[in-house]
């Protein structure tokens, strides 16, 4: 049988190498943006235009243009170079046409294509919201797996490593967002949100159909050491979540290779986030689970201390 | 084969062509006319701002956020807002009062924006205003103590030069307290606007006139006097008329802002988010396409790995988003282009179902059960997988949901209501519908299609 749970140690490392990166981000991020994560408008309140223009323009002509209206603009082109998204503090109508104005004059014929304005209380309550939804969602999701464990031997400890898997997948998924918001200029807004907090669920409830089948696997095969049972159920689900993960993949891939430009930030976050889900399921949750049972938790410290030394 | 699976077999050919009727683009709609009661019906996607073009903005009070605001005004307000709105000729529009102090606008379709929002953020703000002794020619932009924290300033002496536009000036009444207004005509033949207070503003009015008796109580409409007429006397009836040089025409504009448009509150956008109508069509056919393409590659893949039994998946999956979008159309649930993705997701993750339960199949196969139990097994077993994943995703949907029910976010609804949706069809439709074909193709192919392992793909 293919040896898959026993080669844990690597797998811990490698998720600490992942998440390590994304902390370094993240605390890079809080001194240049002020924040781990770039935020948007939705959160901070400000505006953002999206303008087409007839002929490739040259970003710093369109920030110039902003900035004679003492306006600091961050530009950024999308799908070609005649497409633009501006991103400024909040900004009256009159100010935008101002500069809408001034540009046909020097760029040529533009067309807007979409101009929000959010104002600053509205982004503080969407901030707030956003904190509540996800501690509902952290909430609902423990009640979720004190239920689906409710009769298993050591039920506590499952929930522990489900949820501990969770995070690892979030906290990975905001080290990407932190990573782009520095390469790519990644704003996150309310639809970022939005796959966090379908990720979430996504991630619980992957790991929980290994769970399913290492509880199933457990009453049918007495005396078999722990390990090679979960190791068992690890290979017995492998198909259905390579399956699984394959088919959401490939509407997702599709969607942002010729969906709209609009939502492909928002897909790319949520299929970054179900890779991981899979991934760690296999390579994080379940490993945890069996260093737990096993009593390997301090064990395992100790010999990555000495192979670190070494 | 079973009764019960030839009836559920009928059920769901009638369903699927149900719901292919419905989906139809070109659905005509129900038309159904019963004597008396008629029944008219379109059958349509309804589109979100996001996909037709249109804006959507927040409106709040352009007040100190400390000052109270009464929730009658702010039905007032919104009833008003809701004139100008109709007044736009917008077909389905949305005006709808949000947590208390605010009011939702939704202009599908809109193609000037910036007007729009310019007839809507019109307050119409009527003031009467205490200039004292000061006599202020029509047109002259002033500030009142109304909406802000300012004191009014003291009386001015002749010997002082303020001007008028930096003094703040006493407002005595508003738009609020009037009940009426119409154009009549003077002696001379010159329009006036005869005005009718309510009990309470009359009270106010009467008080004030009859102390104030030779000085001015100016008339100001956002702001800028429109006439300052010398009290003359007290009136103690409410009823008073404002002259000034305007032609009929102004006089009947102005009337029907003071009846029709006189916001009891000013108005302020508090977000505002368009999309231009160019957008949202291009990103209609992306989204087609790309659904498209991603779905064809899943029943592809299902056709490839799992062959017979990915067949019959790729039915369910198909009569799965039918029905979805069928629903999406009657209920109806408004499209955005997150929803789009929502329902996108929800079909790709539909075959998750299928997949827990013919992986269970293929290995009780391997195990050397017989087909029907094998089939029988793996979709008993995979039941309670099934149901753990869809209810966590439930729970996300619901919170989703009421996040998205916050401004900021209206965009998460769409998504949160449509795969909620879509998963809920697809665990109907992966358990139920692949069950009746599994087993009405195993009662045609009988027992020896057990023995056709690579049909199987076991």
């Amino acid at each position: 049988m293919f040896r898959l749970v026993q080669n844990r140690r690597w797998y811990f490392l490698a998720s600490a190498i992942l998440l390590g990166l994304g902390i370094v981000a993240m605390i890079y991020s809080s001194f240049a943006f002020g924040t781990p994560v770039r935020v948007g408008i939705d959160f901070t309140g400000g505006s953002l235009l999206e303008l087409r223009f007839e002929q490739p323009v040259a970003l710093a002509d369109v920030r110039a243009a902003f900035a004679e209206q003492g306006l600091d603009a961050t530009v950024q082109t999308v799908s070609g170079d005649k497409n633009v998204i501006i991103r400024t503090k909040t900004m009256e109508v009159e100010t935008k046409q101002a500069i809408e104005a001034s540009l046909t004059e020097k760029l040529g014929p533009l067309t807007e294509l979409r101009f929000d304005s959010v104002g600053p209380t509205v982004g503080q309550e969407t901030t707030r919201s956003a904190g509540l939804a996800i501690l509902a969602t952290s909430v609902a999701i423990l009640f979720f797996i004190a239920i689906a464990f409710r009769s298993v031997p050591n039920a506590f400890r499952y929930g522990v490593c489900a949820i501990a898997k969770m995070l690892h997948d979030v906290l990975f998924l905001l080290g990407f967002a932190s990573v782009m918001g520095i390469l790519a200029g990644w704003e996150v807004d309310s639809l970022f949100l939005t796959a966090v907090l379908t990720v979430l669920g996504f991630s619980v409830s992957d790991v929980i159909v290994v769970f399913d089948r290492i509880r199933e696997n457990i009453n049918r095969r007495r005396g078999e050491p722990f390990e090679t049972i979960v190791n068992r159920s690890l290979l017995e689900t492998l198909h259905r979540s390579l399956a699984t993960q394959l088919n959401g993949m490939f509407v997702m891939v599709a969607i942002i290779f010729f969906g709209g430009a609009t939502i492909r930030q928002f897909i790319l976050a949520m299929l970054i986030g179900m890779v991981m889900g899979t991934y760690s399921s296999i390579f994080f949750g379940v490993p945890l689970l069996v260093v737990w049972e096993q009593g390997e938790l301090g064990r395992l410290f100790r010999r990555q201390g000495k192979r670190a030394a070494a | 084969m079973h009764s019960r699976d030839i009836r559920l077999l009928i059920l769901i050919v009638l369903v699927a062509a149900l719901a292919i009727w419905v989906s139809i683009p070109t659905n005509p709609g129900i038309h159904i006319s019963l004597g008396a009661a008629r029944i008219d019906r379109e059958i349509k996607i309804s589109q979100g701002l996001d996909l037709q073009g249109g804006m959507q903005v927040l409106l709040e009070p352009d007040l100190p956020a400390d000052q109270v605001v009464d929730a009658e005004a702010m039905e007032a307000a919104r009833g008003i807002v809701e004139n100008r709105v109709n007044g736009l000729g917008v077909v389905e529009p949305v005006v709808q009062a949000v947590g208390g102090r605010r009011v939702l606008v939704e202009l599908p379709g809109i193609k000037d924006p910036e007007a729009a929002v310019a007839t809507l953020k019109q307050t119409g703000l009527m003031e009467w205003v205490d200039t004292g002794s000061q006599y202020l020619d029509p047109g002259t932009k002033i500030k009142t103590d109304f909406g802000t924290s300012a004191e009014p300033t003291s009386e001015i002496t002749a010997t002082e030069t303020t001007t008028p536009t930096e003094k703040v000036y006493h407002t005595v009444l508003t738009g609020r307290d009037l009940k009426t207004a119409r154009v009549e005509f003077d002696r001379n033949g010159l329009p006036v606007i005869a005005f009718e207070l309510n009990t309470d503003g009359g009270k106010v009015f009467a008080e004030h006139t009859a102390k104030n008796i030779n000085r001015y109580l100016a008339i100001a409409l956002d702001k800028v006097i429109i006439s300052c007429p010398r009290i003359n006397s007290s009136i103690p009836d409410g009823k008073g008329e404002i002259t000034g040089q305007f032609t009929v025409d102004q006089a009947k504009a102005t009337v029907l802002q003071l009846r029709y448009g006189a916001l009891p509150v000013p108005l302020k956008v508090v977000d505002s988010r368009a999309v231009g109508p160019s957008l949202g069509q291009d990103s209609i056919q992306k989204s087609i396409r790309a659904g498209t393409i991603g779905l064809v590659i899943v029943l592809l893949f299902m056709l490839i790995y799992y062959r017979l039994l990915g067949f019959l998946a790729d039915l369910a999956l198909v009569i799965c988003a039918l029905v979805t979008l069928s629903l999406f159309k009657l209920i109806p649930v408004t499209l955005t282009l997150p929803g789009i993705a929502g329902f996108l997701v929800s079909v790709g993750m539909a075959v998750d179902a299928n997949i827990l339960i013919f992986e269970r199949i293929r290995e009780e196969l391997r195990q050397g059960r017989t087909l029907e139990r094998a089939i029988d097994s793996g979709f008993r077993r995979a039941w309670t997988s099934i149901l753990d994943s869809n209810i966590s995703t439930w729970i996300t949907c619901g919170i989703l949901y009421l996040f998205g029910s916050s401004f900021g976010a209206t965009v998460v609804k769409g998504f949160a209501v449509t795969l909620a949706l879509g998963v809920l069809v697809s665990m109907f439709t992966a358990v139920t519908v692949t069950r009746t074909l599994v087993r009405t193709a195993f009662a045609i192919g009988g027992e020896k299609l057990g023995e056709k392992r690579w049909l199987l793909s076991v």
